[in-house]
């Protein structure tokens, strides 16, 4: 739970919003002045999807435990790679969310571990 | 109706289906990290990008100093910068008040499904095809977050519905690893995350990220030598 308050947050939700809008807009209002990202840029920005998606999953599944089974044997991370083998094949955001909550409550309530 | 904004509207209907899981786990995710509903939903009325919602979401949950919650959410909006500049050749004849009207509504899905369509001259009104594209993307997006509001309070803890959040990122992911060098951007990325998952400030994640794209550059500079 937050420990922000009311303020904090309506402030970061404007902030976002506006920066957001505003990367929205750029070439867009800008077109005739300037009508191409900049190769080196454009280069770098190909890099964001998958280095931030990236950064936001695999903490998210992976724990580094005491030992090396310890890390391997959780059940957010197996679940997960049995949902990553989903959305390799399928592509499809309702399968890879539908196969991964069933897998991590499969684990978590049926599996003894 | 325009004929054009018909067109959009039937091409974005499979598109829909992945926006609906996606909007109710940012709603349901809003609600656990403990913001408001009014907060949840407005969020996805002025930022309306999902993966920087989440984000945003996950890092208010865990009380991380604004200026990182801030700074990490742009840094995952940057890509449309992209999508900016490829759409704007095709908007350049509207009027000033239109363009800044048309921008609100630029998301991946929009952008992928327009620019496919233009490219294809299947299109005679770039504006109105656009505008069926993405009123609805923007409908759905805000009907389902407000329901994912609605079952966020109402799910118990126990279920682990917050796991929904890297699903969705994983989902996102995984098809964009399409080449060596992407792929090692998002393993350079998620390696340091995992590791500095304690550092202050939460600075893991855009510590992750700005040397994921920077190991991905490398890669393909020695790629292409």
């Amino acid at each position: 739970m937050t420990d922000h308050g009311p303020i904090a947050i309506w402030g970061a939700i404007l902030v976002i919003g506006v920066a957001t809008y505003l990367i929205r807009l750029s070439f867009i209002h800008l077109f005739g002045r300037i009508d191409d990202v900049p190769p080196a840029l454009e280069r770098a920005l190909r890099f964001v999807p998958p280095a931030v998606l990236a950064g936001l999953v695999a903490p998210a599944l992976i724990t580094v435990g005491p030992t090396l089974e310890a890390t391997l044997l959780d059940d957010r991370l197996l679940a997960g790679l049995v949902a990553g083998a989903v959305a390799w094949r399928t592509e499809d955001m309702f399968a890879t969310i539908g196969v991964g909550m069933v897998t991590l409550w499969v684990l978590r309530f049926v599996v003894p571990w | 109706m325009h004929a054009d904004f018909r067109a959009g509207a039937r091409d974005v209907l499979p598109v829909l289906l992945g926006v609906v899981p996606f909007a109710m786990v940012v709603g349901i995710a809003a609600i656990d990290a403990g913001l408001t509903p009014l907060q949840a939903i407005g969020m996805s009325a002025l930022v309306y990008a999902g993966s920087s919602q989440l984000a945003a979401i996950e890092l208010l949950g865990e009380s991380a100093p604004i200026a990182v919650v801030v700074f990490t959410a742009i840094i995952i909006n940057l890509r449309m910068v992209m999508y900016s500049a490829s759409i704007a050749p095709h908007f350049a004849d509207y009027r000033r008040r239109t363009r800044a009207f048309l921008a609100y509504f630029l998301t991946d899905q929009a952008y992928a499904l327009s620019l496919t369509a233009y490219e294809a001259d299947a299109v005679e009104s770039e504006r109105w095809y656009f505008l069926g594209v993405a009123a609805p993307i923007s409908a759905v997006w805000m009907v389902c977050t407000a329901l994912g509001v609605v079952l966020g309070a109402g799910i118990p803890d126990s279920w682990g519905l917050s796991f929904a959040i890297p699903l969705v990122f994983l989902a996102i992911l995984v098809p964009v690893m399409k080449d060596r060098p992407r792929t090692v951007a998002a393993l350079v990325s998620g390696a340091i995350a995992v590791l500095l998952v304690n550092a202050p400030f939460n600075l893991g994640l855009p510590t992750g990220a700005v040397a994921g794209i920077a190991a991905g550059l490398f890669t393909e500079v020695i790629r292409n030598r």
